[in-house]
Formats: C-alpha cells, sequence, structure tokens
C-alpha cells in the first residue's frame, strides 16, 4: 500500500516518458514498414511531450516557482501541432513512394546508393 | 492502513497501459494492430496530462494527435496494404542490436530521472487539494499564445521577468507551416493522371 | 458519496463504490437513452411513412419493443469470421462505446450537475467524440471483409473531413461566451429566451445550422451514413457484427446522437435554461436552501434533456425525409460547402463582437464573465508591479495591454 499512498514526483512521469521515448526509438530502428517508423516517431515525440507537461505542471515539484510553468505546456501544444504536420508529409511521402515502387519498405528506397 | 492516494493510483493506472501499449507497439508485427497500441498508448498519455493538472494539453492531444494523427495513419495503412493483414517479421539480429540500445538508453535516462532532489521530492500538502480544485488552462494558454504571460505576472525577480514574453512569433510560426505543410501535403499525395489507353484514344 | 460511504466500510471501498455508483448511473443513461431512442426513431419512422409503427409488445404504443430487440440480440449466436482478426474485432465495439460514453463526463445535465467539471468541456467533448470512428474503422478492418474493409475507409474520410467544420462551427459560441467550460457558457444564458446565445446574431443562428449538419455527419447519421449504406455495402463496417456486439456499436451511435444534441443545446439554446425563468420566479435556487437548489437543478435537467431529446428527434426526422448521399457528395458537402460557411460565419461572428459590440439583441450584456477575468488579470498585474524593479517600469505591463485591448465589451 506504501506505492499507492505517496504522491507522485516529476521522477515518476520522467520515468514514463524515457520508457516511451525508447520504445520509440526501437521502433524506428527496427520497423521496416515506413508506417511503422512513423509510428515510432510520434512515440518519441509523446514521450517528450510527457517530460514537458511534467515539469510545467504544479502539482508535482515541492517548491513553487520551480516548476515551467506554462511554458512547458505551450511547448507541449507546439510539439502536438508540429507533429500533425509531419505526419501529414511524411504520409504523402508514404503514398508517393508507394505508387512509385509498389511498396513501403524503406530498405527497398536505395535508388541514391552509390 | 493509510488511506490511498488517488492521484498516484491514477498515475499508476495511466503510465502503466502507456507503457505497456508503447512496448506492444514495438512488439508486434501487424501494421493495424501496431496503430491500435499506439492509440491506447497516447491514449494513456493524454490522461497523464489531465492528470498534471495540463487539461487543455490532454484534450489537445487527444483531439489532434489520437483523432487526427492516427486515424490519417490508420488511412495510410490501410491505403498502402497489399494483403488483407499485412505483418512485418524483423530478424533475429535486429531484435539483438534493438534490445541493447533500449538498454543503453534506459540505463542513461533512468537515473538521469532520479538525479535531481527536487523532481524526486514529492509535492506539498496542499497538493491534493490544488488537484481537486483544477485550475483555468485554457485561457491563461491563450494568452501565452498571443503574447501576454499571465502565469509570471508575480515574478519578483527582474532576470525571469524579462523572459515572460509570450509565444506570439514562434504562434505565428507554426500557423504559417501549417499552411505550408497543408498545400505541400495536397500537391504530394495528389493522383497522378497517367496516360492511360483509354486517355489517348480521347 | 465517498465520503458518506467512507462512515461505513474502508476508504478504497467507499471510494470504489462510489465511482461504481456514479458509473451504473452514466451507463444506463446511455443504455435506457439508448433503448428509448430506438423506439421513438421506429414510431418516428413510422409516421413519417404513414404507417403506426410498433404496437404489440407492451401495450398500445408498444412501449416494450425495444426491451424485446434487446433479449433477441443477447440470444444471438455471437459470430465471428474464421479470417478475422480476433482481438480487434472483439475490441471494436467497446472502443466506440467507452468513446460515446466518455463524452458525457464532461456534458453538465443541469448548473454544476456534470461529471468531470473541467475548464475546456467543449473541447474535450470534441476530442473524446473524435475518438469513436477508431471503433467503426478497427471493426471493419479486422472483420476481414471488403464490404466492412469499405465502410472503414470511407468512415475514416467522412469523420476526419467532418472534424474540421465542426470545429469551427463550435468555436464561434465559445467565442461569444469567452468561455470553453460548458457550465459556465450554460450560466451566462441564463433568464429569458432572448440570452440564449443561438439569438445572440445572426451569423450564429446561420452557424448552428452547419453545426447540425456536421453533428450528423461526423455521428454517422443519415443521410451521411455512408459508412453503413445497406443499398451498397450490405451493412458497411458491422457486416460482419451479429448479436450483443452489433448491439453495441448502435448503443454508441445513440449515445453520441444524444451527447452532439446536448452539446448544441448547450452551446447554442441555453442549455438547462429555459425559455422562461420559471426556476427564479417560484424560488428554486441554492440560496433558497439546498432542497429548492436541488429541485432547481432537476427541473433544468429536464429541461436539457428534453432539448437534446428535441435534437435527436430532429436527427431522426431529416434521417426518413432525405435519401442517402453519395460518397463523393458527402466528401463535397463538407469541403465546398460547409467548411467555407463556418470559416465565413466564424470571421463573421469575430468582426460582430468587434465592431458591434455594444449591438445586441439580448436583455443582458455579453461578455461579462470573460469581463471579470480580464479584470482580476490586469488587478493582478498592478499588483505585481513593485517600485524598485527595472522591468517592472520598462517592460509594458499585461494592466495596460488588456486596457488596450477593445474586446472588452461594455457592460
Amino acid at each position: 500500500m506504501n506505492l499507492l499512498s505517496e504522491p507522485v514526483g516529476v521522477s515518476h512521469y520522467m520515468i514514463v516518458g524515457a520508457v516511451m521515448f525508447v520504445a520509440g526509438v526501437v521502433c524506428m530502428a527496427s520497423k521496416r514498414n515506413l508506417l511503422g517508423v512513423l509510428m515510432g516517431i510520434e512515440l518519441v515525440l509523446n514521450g517528450a511531450n510527457v517530460n514537458f507537461v511534467a515539469f510545467s505542471s504544479r502539482f508535482l515539484q515541492s517548491e513553487e516557482g520551480r516548476s515551467l510553468g506554462l511554458d512547458g505546456q505551450l511547448i507541449a501544444v507546439f510539439v502536438i501541432v508540429l507533429a500533425a504536420a509531419e505526419a501529414a508529409v511524411a504520409l504523402a511521402i508514404t503514398l508517393n513512394f508507394y505508387n512509385n515502387y509498389g511498396t513501403v519498405d524503406v530498405d527497398r528506397a536505395s535508388e541514391l546508393k552509390g | 492502513m493509510e488511506p490511498i492516494n488517488w492521484h498516484t493510483f491514477f498515475f499508476l493506472l495511466f503510465s502503466l497501459l502507456a507503457v505497456v501499449f508503447a512496448v506492444a507497439v514495438v512488439v508486434a508485427s501487424n501494421v493495424v494492430r501496431m496503430a491500435f497500441y499506439l492509440i491506447m498508448s497516447l491514449g494513456a498519455a493524454a490522461g497523464l496530462f489531465f492528470l498534471a493538472g495540463a487539461d487543455f494539453v490532454g484534450a489537445m492531444q487527444l483531439m489532434i494527435y489520437v483523432g487526427g494523427t492516427l486515424v490519417l495513419l490508420i488511412f495510410g495503412v490501410m491505403l498502402t496494404a497489399q494483403g488483407p493483414f499485412i505483418s512485418m517479421k524483423t530478424r533475429g539480429g535486429d531484435w539483438i542490436l534493438a534490445a541493447l540500445l533500449a538498454g543503453i538508453l534506459l540505463a542513461l535516462l533512468i537515473p538521469a530521472a532520479f538525479s535531481v532532489p527536487a523532481w524526486r521530492n514529492r509535492a506539498t500538502p496542499e497538493y491534493l487539494a490544488g488537484v481537486r480544485e483544477r485550475p483555468a488552462t485554457s485561457a491563461p494558454l491563450a494568452m501565452g499564445l498571443v503574447g501576454a504571460r499571465v502565469d509570471r505576472l508575480a515574478e519578483a525577480d527582474a532576470n525571469r521577468r524579462e523572459g515572460m514574453a509570450g509565444y506570439l512569433l514562434p504562434f505565428e510560426i507554426v500557423s504559417v507551416h501549417l499552411l505550408v505543410v497543408l498545400v505541400g501535403a495536397a500537391y504530394l499525395a495528389r493522383t497522378k493522371r497517367r496516360a492511360t489507353a483509354e486517355r489517348r484514344l480521347l | 458519496m465517498a465520503a458518506y460511504f467512507d462512515q461505513f466500510v474502508p476508504s478504497w471501498l467507499a471510494y470504489l463504490a462510489a465511482a461504481l455508483v456514479h458509473a451504473f448511473l452514466l451507463l444506463n443513461v446511455v443504455a435506457v437513452g439508448a433503448l428509448v431512442f430506438i423506439w421513438a426513431e421506429r414510431k418516428v419512422s413510422g409516421r413519417i411513412q404513414d404507417r403506426l409503427g410498433p404496437t404489440r409488445v407492451g401495450g398500445k404504443f408498444g412501449w416494450l419493443q425495444s426491451l424485446a430487440d434487446g433479449i433477441k440480440l443477447i440470444s444471438k449466436e455471437d459470430t465471428m469470421p474464421a479470417g478475422a482478426d480476433r482481438l480487434l474485432f472483439r475490441a471494436a465495439p467497446y472502443i466506440s462505446l467507452c468513446a460515446s460514453l466518455c463524452a458525457y463526463l464532461a456534458l453538465p445535465f443541469s448548473d454544476g450537475w456534470v461529471a468531470l467539471p473541467v475548464d475546456v468541456g467543449v473541447f474535450f467533448i470534441l476530442a473524446v467524440m473524435g475518438l469513436e470512428v477508431f471503433g467503426v474503422i478497427l471493426g471493419g478492418y479486422a472483420s476481414a471483409s471488403k464490404w466492412s474493409l469499405f465502410g472503414a475507409m470511407r468512415e475514416a474520410a467522412q469523420v476526419v473531413s467532418y472534424e474540421v467544420p465542426m470545429g469551427l462551427c463550435v468555436v464561434v459560441p465559445v467565442l461569444i461566451a469567452g468561455q470553453l467550460d460548458l457550465v459556465k457558457i450554460g450560466q451566462m444564458q441564463g433568464g429569458l429566451f432572448t440570452n440564449w446565445l443561438i439569438l445572440h446574431d445572426p451569423l450564429i443562428f446561420c452557424t448552428f445550422w452547419v453545426y447540425f449538419t456536421c453533428a450528423t455527419a461526423s455521428v454517422n447519421r443519415a443521410p451521411f451514413d455512408l459508412a453503413e449504406a445497406e443499398s451498397e455495402l450490405v451493412a458497411g463496417f458491422h457486416t460482419e457484427y451479429s448479436g450483443l456486439r452489433w448491439s453495441i456499436f448502435f448503443m454508441a451511435e445513440y449515445g453520441s446522437m444524444f451527447a452532439v444534441s446536448g452539446l448544441a443545446a448547450i452551446l447554442f439554446f441555453g442549455g438547462w435554461n429555459g425559455p422562461l425563468p420559471v426556476t427564479h420566479w417560484l424560488g428554486l435556487t441554492a440560496e433558497n436552501g439546498a432542497l429548492a437548489g436541488y429541485l432547481g437543478n432537476f427541473l433544468g435537467m429536464l429541461n436539457f434533456i428534453g432539448k437534446a431529446t428535441l435534437g435527436v428527434v430532429f436527427m431522426m426526422w431529416v434521417r426518413w425525409t432525405l435519401p442517402r448521399l453519395r460518397i463523393d457528395q458527402v466528401m463535397k458537402t463538407c469541403l465546398k460547402y460547409c467548411t467555407p460557411l463556418a470559416a465565413v460565419f466564424f470571421l463573421g461572428a469575430v468582426a460582430w463582437t468587434y465592431y458591434l459590440p455594444g449591438v445586441d439583441v439580448r436583455s443582458r450584456p455579453l461578455g461579462m464573465h470573460y469581463q471579470r477575468w480580464w479584470e482580476e488579470a490586469a488587478e493582478g498585474a498592478a499588483e505585481s508591479e513593485r517600485p524598485g524593479t527595472m522591468a517592472a517600469a520598462a517592460k509594458p505591463s499585461l494592466a495596460s495591454f488588456v486596457r488596450s485591448q477593445p474586446q472588452v465589451v461594455e457592460p
């Protein structure tokens, strides 16, 4: 019950963010499907967002004024908006790639290799 | 028995969901299942945002990320699918490399999370009361976006007051960026009219 | 409620019990609501087509028809295609239902009667309702059937497109109220019906109709039910579903129909405030004791439910009157008509509140709430201007920034 009765701090949020980030990096590195890589990017961005929001929160740190305040939330908002933009462009590129090569395997995109 | 801290309880619930489904995204081999796990993971992250008192960011995460971006992703999966259920296998060697990478990164990040005592230092006694009466988040955020910071008005330190400017310029840049992306994505993904036989006849 | 239970049982059990009671109530609002609406839909469609509708089960009007249907659905075999993705096929109806139920978390039924009083209520409801599409997409994909996949693709395209004009329409009342908090938007519209936001200016009156079109499309109702389209796609995304899972999709659909109608009732039609402030005349307010306040709120809730039900009945009327659109017509309606119209109304509402702030057909000046908010911010800024800090003297303060804003409406 000790686990449930103690309040959480920024560190706890940071661990969640770290695991999401690492899962995203591994996803980006190990998947060969373009869309799988995209999902990895989303996870990485979200891991970072968890940290931003945790640092901006007034509830998670003992000293008032230590928190980032609105900066963290505003940056999280920008990250979400830019991630949406990035996903739209990446999807358009993926569809174009699929139209030209008939596959979404990233290893097949090797035309520029010397 | 000590009383349960419900904030902690829900934090554990949401963080467990977020983490388990994030790992499931990596392990899954079917693309649509990956997308499903990603939805769950990002939804749980939105729950974490609500818990941290960032209501607007949480709602935005649900609306734009989960409701917009991921629908687009699933759309993309369906447009590029070749079989009924495409799956992709990762080779064994890749798994070992990936696990190594994950181990190194986690070994770096988790000690870093606990390295600053103030971060581990838990919240004040008023914290639960603060969690209950939810602060207004939309109006201060909007003020920040148009260039005025209402959360730093009481800042006594002159140096920090200098930095209290809002985010008007980044907001404008992001807006223009979105417009450019809209046009660019529409241009990239447009249907190309190939000169087919019927067309040549016409 | 949890505090009451706390006297008898351990704390965690008390909270669990309270949560269960709340969840049970919420679930029943949707489930019983769906039963009533399905019966109402049959009656309405019957009347529109000049027939009687159900008459046998449970008395003269066939009251118990939906219950009989429910028993039939429960006793049906729960089939699953051999090639289906089993996990997603099972999970899909529940995703839809969860999204639909979550919208009720932030929907106030009366003054302050809301499960989760969030400051971003409107935004939250829109966001959560947007998630309902996942149930349809995943269910359609997991069925491993071409009809289902077509339905799912159409649904994805349609819902993502219609979220844009719907969001723009919702922004118009939010802009006039200066609030995202549904409870406060409702409170602002108290008093005579002339205080309702739909009568604020002609632009918002037009906005409501665009909103209603987009809401009908986003909850996937006819004439926009392309995801089902039984004349083209057998039954669309739920071709392979049977029994209880199939009915859960429909519970979600009726639940979100009520939710969007309730949102419209709060944003445009004064929420729980009746056309005449009867509860005030009778003294049924919180100032005259808890019981009076409770009664007043209860009447307000009935009022709200009545308005939302009227919206649902209107959707049924539309469904049984208009023929289904083709998919290209659906997209055209969204991109060529609804989005530009919503954008024009939005800009018009901005111009209206900017140039004609005093011109107001309502009996009470607008923007009271956000004016107070600005004033509080200005006071806070005045306090923080301590003598001696260079930055305070050098930088233009928020107080002057606020005072220079023309949006503040004169009372």
